[in-house]
């Protein structure tokens, strides 16, 4: 940081949404600057307008949709708001260059990669194959892809997550740009691997001294490696400072409630479950996919194999573990969304996991699960009140009984029982994820299974919907399996938990002596990967207290 | 972790801005144009008898082959003359044009309407049934490929062939060959929906299957069927006349519009009057139903959205 130069400097951006919009600006009077060799985090929930101020930067926004209507944007010293599109597209790519969140599908799949590297050389540059050959390799080597001569030759499919960012950076550093936007570029990969963006990202920056634009919603990923942040809220910029001066003295109540609801990476101390008698437990459960095909064996992925579990009474199990684990086909095994191959399901003793649709449906009412989306978990054709009472009646219990029982449970998950009535789109995300669990506890289940039930909510009303999970299982004396891929989350509930990894468990026991004492090594680099493992969120917090 | 619950209070809930559909259907133009267009042949052939005092199948072999505008004289069962004007020409055995047209609009309506009830009606069923239950699906989708393999009008040829000419065997032998587009949309919806986690949270719930088809799966195919019916309807029309005017569809003394046709054929190049107005209005009956089912789907399909 020895070059202040000021590469980007936004002043007063304000930019209109449509007409028919929930507020009238999707950002208002935005300034911050990046400098040269900064990383600058611009950080907010959902609706904070925060990927707005990016594509704006860029000028990707839809044209007739969201319209800026004052302020400027200044890229090296020469405006670039409203400047006219032959010149802005020279810009992109050559000054300034941005990296999506996901990867999946911000490749062209149907062009190898090193091609879609040395598309930006030959629009942008004068150079001869053989250079542009050349310079493509020397990127790919530059983002720390192994074997760069033959995987550009390579297609997006045949590519991981990770891998396939790297090649969207390798795209976006191909011209050396002064600026590099990077919109979430995390947010879809796993843990280990986000740690790996990250540090190149962070690499790069300090080699080539980019300055880099980092939206993110995490304020793990803000930790690990922001020089300044800029906190929005619902448009509007809360404030901004450096890092250290957000972590230990920030006095903004948005900023502080934003940083305290990163949960620690320290289980709470919890009583740990001995007695009784398990509610739910496998034995050596087995899922297979793909095993046959029409021609000959196709490819099989094992996506449980053998796994043994046990979940008593009032008892939190955490299955952790990155994509691919297994953990939900275990979860979709259990509530016989799916058949598994083999092994046995032992609810309250009984075995389910052989028995037919019609024998299984009064046993439906032991288990339920709260899934990830609560965009998609809810029918958005029926109001809330008639989704959480199909499950009773459907076992015979009264309509007027059903919706009494109903408009207690909206109550006890924190919701106003007149609102059964509403439709689905009516309500944020987190209420839906609190409908979603009343569903399930108007069946009185046994055992309630969290399917990344908090994974898609924003860290404030993440806590929240944790805090209710946790008290309904307390409250109703419930078993409860939760599957996530966040470890902070896991410590903060779960009484013990489960690594899996590849279909298989490789490490069970007590949260607190799992997380202090790991002894599977994946374990250890799952816990090492963590984003802002070292900074101790609840530290600033209580200094200005 | 130290949040408080809080219950939510009626400002608290999100409100929606997009407009109902109902709105945005009626400032949609393709569809009030359509519409309205769609709504004066209904309204023809609902009141034919007050439009034309005659019977579109009254013989009168003084009067043939006349041009429009032709005035004639007509004896009533008790031997009165009255003075009657051909507005559209007399046909070769002396039927006043103008009347069979307008009645001809009921058979068309008719025929549309009840194809596309009919096929939406049986290929939703096997669409849905196909779409849930996968063994099914292998079979009944191959028996569908079949089915589509082979040209509609050959089939709806061979299917009166077999039956005789009436309304119903063309109603029938027309609703067949629709009914595989219906099953393979159908089905597509229900293998997208059935993979929500509303409809796998409603299994788990121990909803019943038949439950989860009516509740969750069926509402998601209404606005695309009502599109395709609209098609599947126009179309339908065409077919009926296409039938009739190679003389396999309805009787050739029903007024139909393809049976209008068919009958002035030999003399169109002296007489094309016979031709020309039920031509016109069964495109603009064609074109009206197209237009509705355009304008339904740019407001009705999401995909369409933002697009106009």
């Amino acid at each position: 940081m020895n070059d202040p130069r000021t590469v980007l400097d936004i002043k007063g951006l304000t930019v209109r949404l449509p007409k028919d919009s929930d507020r009238e600006n999707a950002i208002e009077d935005i300034s911050f600057c990046v400098n040269a060799g900064e990383i600058v985090c611009v950080v907010g929930e959902s609706g904070s307008g925060k990927s707005v101020t990016a594509q704006t930067v860029m000028g990707l926004n839809p044209p007739d949709q969201l319209t800026p209507t004052a302020g400027s944007i200044l890229l090296n010293g020469d405006e670039i708001l409203n400047i006219p599109q032959p010149m802005l597209r020279k810009l992109r790519g050559e000054r300034m260059a941005m990296i999506f969140q996901e990867p999946m599908t911000a490749l062209n799949p149907v062009i190898r990669v090193g091609d879609q590297i040395a598309e930006m050389l030959e629009i942008h540059t004068d150079m001869s194959v053989s250079e542009r050959n050349a310079r493509v390799i020397e990127v790919m080597e530059d983002v720390n892809l192994p074997d760069a001569p033959s995987m550009a030759k390579s297609y997006p499919h045949q590519l991981s997550g990770g891998q396939r960012q790297r090649i969207m950076i390798a795209i976006a550093l191909a011209l050396e740009p002064d600026l590099l936007i990077a919109d979430e570029p995390t947010t879809a990969l796993d843990v280990t691997t986000q740690a790996q963006i990250l540090d190149l990202i962070k690499d790069i920056q300090r080699r080539h001294g980019t300055a880099v634009l980092f939206i993110t919603h995490d304020f793990g990923v803000v930790a690990q490696i922001a020089d300044k942040v800029v906190v929005m809220r619902n448009g509007q910029m809360v404030e901004q400072g450096t890092m250290d001066h957000m972590l230990h003295h920030s006095i903004e109540p948005y900023t502080r409630m934003l940083i305290s609801s990163v949960p620690p990476l320290i289980p709470p101390k919890r009583a740990l479950m001995t007695k009784g008698k398990p509610i739910l437990s496998t034995q050596s459960l087995v899922k297979t996919y793909g095993a046959k095909g029409w021609f000959g064996k196709g490819r099989v992925v094992h996506a449980a194999k053998r796994v043994e579990l046990e979940v008593r009474r009032g008892e939190t199990l955490g299955v952790v573990g990155e994509s691919g684990s297994g953990k939900s086909t275990v979860a979709r095994c259990i509530v016989r969304l799916i058949n598994p191959n083999g092994g046995e399901i032992l609810i309250d003793g009984k075995d389910i996991a052989g028995l037919s649709q019609k024998a299984l449906r009064p046993v439906r009412k032991d288990v339920q699960i709260v899934f990830q989306d609560p965009y998609r978990s809810l029918n958005p054709r029926r109001s809330v009140g008639k989704s959480i009472v199909e499950g009773p009646m459907n076992f015979g219990v009264s309509k007027t009984a059903a919706f009494k029982r109903a408009r207690d449970l909206m109550e006890v998950v924190g919701l106003s029982p007149n609102a059964l009535d509403r439709y689905p789109h009516q309500f944020s995300g987190g209420q839906r994820q609190r409908i979603c669990i009343a569903r399930a506890l108007a069946m009185e289940p046994d055992v309630l299974i969290a399917d990344e039930a908090v994974s898609a909510l924003d860290v404030s009303v993440q806590a929240q919907v944790l805090e209710l999970l946790d008290q309904v299982r307390k409250d109703f004396d419930l078993a409860m399996l939760f599957i996530t891929h966040d470890l902070r989350v896991a410590a903060q509930i779960c009484d013990r938990i489960m690594v899996m990894k590849l279909g298989e468990v490789v490490e069970q026991g007590p949260t607190a002596s799992v997380y202090a004492n790991p002894q599977h090594e994946y374990t250890r680099i799952l816990l090492d990967a963590a984003p802002g493992r070292d900074v101790d969120f609840t530290a600033g917090v209580s200094a200005v207290r | 972790m130290n949040t408080e619950v809080l219950p939510v209070e009626d400002d608290e809930i999100v409100k929606s801005n997009k407009p109902s559909p109902w709105v945005r259907l009626a400032k949609n133009t393709s569809v009030r144009v359509g519409g309205f267009l769609f709504s004066i042949i209904l309204l023809m052939s609902l009141f034919a008898s007050l439009l034309t005092p005659l019977d579109p199948t009254d013989i009168n072999p003084s009067n043939r082959l006349k041009p429009p505008g032709y005035e004639g004289t007509l004896r009533d069962n008790d031997g009165n003359k009255y003075q009657v004007t051909a507005r559209m020409g007399t046909d070769t055995l002396g039927r006043d044009i103008y009347a069979r047209v307008v009645y001809g609009a009921r058979i068309s309506l008719i025929v549309g309407i009840a194809v596309a009830l009919i096929s939406v009606a049986v290929g939703t069923f096997i669409g849905l049934v196909a779409g849930y239950f996968r063994w099914v699906d292998a079979i009944v989708m191959r028996f569908m490929d079949g089915l589509m393999a082979i040209p509609a009008i050959l089939l709806a040829i061979s299917l009166v062939a077999l039956s005789g000419a009436s309304l119903t065997a063309v109603i029938i032998a027309i609703s067949v060959p629709e009914i595989p587009r219906v099953v393979r949309l159908v089905r597509s919806i229900v293998l997208s929906i059935r993979e929500e986690p509303y409809v796998e949270a409603a299994i788990s719930v121990g909803t019943p299957t038949y439950l989860i088809l009516w509740r969750h799966v069926l509402p998601n195919t209404i606005s695309p069927l009502i599109v395709q019916g609209t098609f599947i309807c126009g179309s339908a029309i065409l077919l009926e006349a296409i039938l009739s005017f190679l003389g396999v569809g309805i009787p050739p003394e029903t007024p139909t519009w393809g049976n209008i046709m068919a009958e002035g054929r030999d003399f169109f190049q002296i007489y094309p009057h016979a031709i020309f107005f039920p031509g016109i209005f069964l495109s603009l009956t064609v074109l009206a139903i197209n237009m509705l089912g355009d304008g339904l789907r740019d407001t009705l399909d999401p995909r369409m959205e933002g697009k106009f």
